[in-house]
């Protein structure tokens, strides 16, 4: 454990990528691969879930650190992490153990954590509670980090592919491929996944997703109209469909698997040729494109029922093939890929497997004219990918840009406000924002993003002077500043008090030249997304 | 009430003078020479001795000053009144105020720390006591300083090692100094200062208090050969962060020495590369110690988590309330700012 505290505490105490990258590298070359495994496990964001309830570890604090409920609950706000308040709540009564220390992270995680489980509650309350007054204060957070949720210390993927590449000498994009699925941390899945041969691979294994940036240059300087291959750019869930061995592996960009939700889809994928990988898109598709909240009505259930699938049917529409009679084609021209995906789709002949049409514009000015189509078509607006372009790993800029059609928006009043978690603890900024009803305001939705830091900085203390009441963490403030919030979309909702619920809420400025009367209208909005009703 | 709040800033009516005001008045007790203190226009004042210097610093020479030594007391009006130590910074001071026989402390900003820059905090008993409560929440429990100091200093000798500079950013009057004592137990090295810090370091080296050897942060030597840091410690306020002052150093480590680096989230938002526990505040038990020793039956809580402050007391049988409307600091209880 050791090991494995003192790379957590150089990751949280440097902000340069160079010296997060040096001490992974480090650390993966001197540990024994168990530990490894598991360390990778939870740098890159993965936790073991379930482990205890917020609420009774709540509870256990209580009699742990002898504060009442409220206190504990205000240090809370001010800290924003459960498992920091937890230490600093508890270190004035641990009697820590430096031996504690000495145990190796897989035997602590496989002996000590995993089997938390199986404990009746008091004796896992004890145990947890030992923890908390006996563990040295770096692991007493480490334990209640990963009891809580992911570590979540600045490593993305990319960089830990950069430390272990550096520290194995194997290239980044097999590592990176290498990490992709559900394998469970042992010295086995470390030892393959560093083993130098690279011709192993296992049969369920996605390749990474290559991502487009939004673009934020004119389009007209991106070249030539010819250079680029235009596309919608789908309202859906992003996957990637493998048919390898006569089976087939549905998985998301979350990085789940998720074939047996789709059985449709999963059918029309064994019509594929072995040795095949598509990216594309599951999409709701009955005539036309249906909404994505009747597709997520879809992805919450791993049974589906019969009325359901023939409700939301599902497809996949297909951008791409990156692998092709068994071999990876990532690296041939985008224009070569698109001609292998449209032969296997026509080959495969099923209702539930299409290629994603390309757009028919001669120049740039007559594919911005049917951009202003996606709202009507419900896409997101369009996809460009040059023509030659490899498929890359990850968000790499430069050869797919995505141009999305401008948002919706509303101008709305702040209401509540919160503070964050995180680097956002003890500042205001989760915001809740209202539009008119009558001469009465009704939340309409939440924010977090779209503020840069000056402007946190101002509201957030524009709140502290200005709050009228304070309901646990969050606060109501005057009517006074009104914000454009940006949204993709508008459903009924019955959870909201304005029935409504706004899709991918964000703030785009704040309207320092409105007053809060001339906020929106919740009568308006019904008009304008509901004209029938 | 011997003191209450007011929109100027808290007002003793018997002897008709005003703690710490926000605004000009006619007679002004400042407990300490923070900006947020200790504040220009009224017609007289009164201070410390050992804060003297500090206060013709801040205000000017033409203000009109009277300064008593700790511990002596003083007529203002029916009021008997005496300063002592508050342990904060250099002559920071609590004000006694006795009327009638009742006694009233209002602390000021203080500390129960060591801190070999400032004169040690003293515990007076009184009936009433009016405490700050900047850092009122038990996950606020200060290591001991030397401890960061320690830090402070390995990571100055890590980024040397390095070839980097050492940036360390802390509050002019007060926090530098401080830091400038503890480095004295490490090394002799000499520290370097952005310029204004430099002036305030000079008071404090003047009152007799022993501090490194400190140079300037200029570019260029006298002689005008470019200066190379990447061996340097330099002190700065937290203000010269991101201004081109901070080109000259090129490849350097920056930290923050505050009471809020405490807390992971604050450390990792402000984006410096290291947080030091460091605070001229006090911490939770430091307060609820002090509240204790003054033997207080009423406590009267001032800036700060002045709410968490009143409702823990009350749960132990105090009787206890915040005071307002007037608020002596002008930021609520801001992570990362208002801490002097």
């Amino acid at each position: 454990m050791r090991a494995f505290l003192t790379l957590y505490g150089s990751l949280d105490s440097t902000t340069s990528t160079n010296e997060k990258v040096e001490a992974m590298q480090s650390y993966f070359s001197n540990v024994p691969p168990e530990d490894a495994a598991w360390a990778l496990y939870f740098l890159s964001g993965k936790r073991i879930k379930r482990l205890a309830k917020r609420s009774d570890l709540k509870h256990w604090l209580v009699e742990a650190s002898g504060y009442s409920q409220w206190m504990i609950d205000e240090c809370y706000e001010s800290v924003g992490d459960f498992a920091e308040t937890a230490v600093l709540l508890t270190s004035h009564c641990t009697v820590p153990d430096p031996k504690a220390v000495e145990i190796k992270l897989s035997n602590w995680v496989e002996q000590k954590l995993l089997p938390l489980n199986d404990l009746a509650p008091d004796q896992k309350s004890e145990t947890i509670k030992g923890w908390w007054n006996g563990l040295p204060l770096n692991m007493s957070f480490i334990a209640t980090k990963l009891l809580t949720g992911g570590l979540r210390v600045g490593v993305s993927r990319l960089l830990l592919a950069r430390a272990l590449s550096n520290s194995t000498g194997l290239s980044k994009s097999i590592i990176l491929h290498r990490m992709m699925g559900h394998v469970s941390p042992s010295k086995d899945m470390f030892t393959a996944l560093v083993d130098p041969d690279t011709s192993f691979s296992q049969v369920s294994q996605p390749y990474p997703f290559f991502l487009a940036s939004p673009i934020e240059k004119n389009v007209g300087d991106l070249g030539l109209r010819n250079k680029w291959i235009a596309e919608w750019k789908w309202d859906g869930i992003r996957a990637q469909a493998i048919r390898r061995k006569g089976k087939t592996f549905i998985w998301s960009r979350g990085e789940e698997l998720v074939t047996e939700r789709f059985p449709e889809v999963d059918r029309a994928c064994s019509h594929l040729p072995d040795g095949t990988v598509l990216d594309g898109e599951l999409i709701g598709w009955k005539k036309n494109v249906l909404s994505f909240s009747s597709l997520q009505r879809r992805l919450n259930r791993k049974n589906v029922s019969k009325k359901l699938l023939e409700e939301v049917p599902v497809r996949l529409v297909c951008y791409d093939c990156i692998e092709y009679n068994s071999h990876d084609i990532r690296n041939r021209p985008l224009s070569e890929r698109k001609q292998i995906l449209s032969r296997i789709i026509q080959r495969a002949n099923q209702t539930n497997l299409t290629a994603s049409p390309i757009i028919e514009a001669t120049s740039w000015e007559e594919l911005k004219l049917r951009r202003t189509e996606s709202r009507a078509r419900r896409v997101e607006g369009l996809m460009l990918k040059e023509i030659n372009s490899v498929y890359e790993t990850g968000r790499k800029r430069g050869h797919w840009w995505k141009w999305k059609v401008d948002p919706y928006t509303i101008d709305a009043v702040i209401v509540y406000a919160k503070a964050g978690s995180g680097r956002r603890a003890n500042l205001f900024t989760d915001y809740t924002f209202a539009v008119w009803s009558d001469d009465n305001l009704v939340p309409i939705a939440k924010a977090y993003t779209g503020l840069n830091a000056k402007e946190i900085h101002n509201l957030d203390r524009w709140i502290r002077e200005n709050t009228i009441e304070r309901f646990g963490p969050v606060r109501s403030v005057p009517p006074k500043h009104v914000f454009e919030i940006g949204f993709e979309g508008i459903t009924e909702s019955k959870r909201h008090k304005s029935g409504f619920a706004l899709r991918f809420p964000r703030i785009l400025r704040w309207r320092k030249d409105k007053g809060p009367i001339e906020a929106d209208r919740l009568e308006e909005l019904r008009r304008l997304f509901f004209p029938i009703s | 009430m011997i003191v209450e709040a007011t929109h100027e800033g808290l007002y003793c009516r018997a002897g008709d003078f005003y703690i710490d005001p926000k605004s000009p008045v006619r007679q002004a007790v400042l407990t300490h020479a923070h900006s947020d203190h200790a504040r220009v226009g009224s017609r007289r004042y009164i201070t410390s001795d050992s804060s003297r210097e500090l206060t013709i610093k801040r205000l000017g020479k033409g203000i009109e000053l009277s300064t008593f030594p700790f511990g002596a007391t003083f007529k203002l009006g029916k009021a008997t009144v005496s300063l002592h130590p508050a342990g904060h910074i250099l002559g920071s001071s609590q004000v006694r105020i006795e009327v009638a026989g009742e006694v009233w402390v209002v602390s000021g900003d203080y500390k129960r720390d060591d801190d070999p820059t400032c004169e040690r905090f003293e515990v007076v008993k009184c009936d009433t006591f009016v405490t700050e409560a900047t850092f009122a929440l038990p996950i606020y429990n200060w290591p001991e300083a030397s401890t960061s100091i320690n830090e402070i200093f390995d990571w100055w000798m890590k980024n040397r090692s390095n070839a980097k500079a050492s940036i360390l950013f802390c509050y002019s009057l007060g926090k530098a100094q401080r830091v400038l004592g503890g480095l004295l137990t490490h090394t002799n090295q000499p520290v370097r200062l952005h310029g204004a810090i430099a002036p305030l370091t000079k008071i404090y080296r003047e009152a007799g208090i022993p501090l490194l050897e400190t140079l300037p942060a200029t570019i260029c030597t006298n002689g005008g050969d470019r200066i190379d840091f990447s061996q340097d410690l330099v002190i700065a306020p937290p203000a010269a962060d991101g201004t081109s002052w901070m080109k000259r150093f090129g490849k350097c480590s920056t930290a923050l020495c505050s009471g809020w680096m405490q807390i992971r989230g604050n450390r990792r938002r402000r984006g410096y590369d290291r947080g030091f526990v460091l605070s001229d505040h006090a911490d939770w038990k430091g307060l609820i110690k002090t509240i204790k020793e003054t033997k207080a039956n009423r406590i009267l809580a001032l800036h700060g988590r002045t709410d968490v402050l009143v409702k823990y007391l009350r749960e132990d049988g105090y009787e206890a309330e915040e005071m307002k409307p007037c608020r002596l600091h002008t930021k609520d209880s801001k992570a990362g700012g208002g801490e002097k």
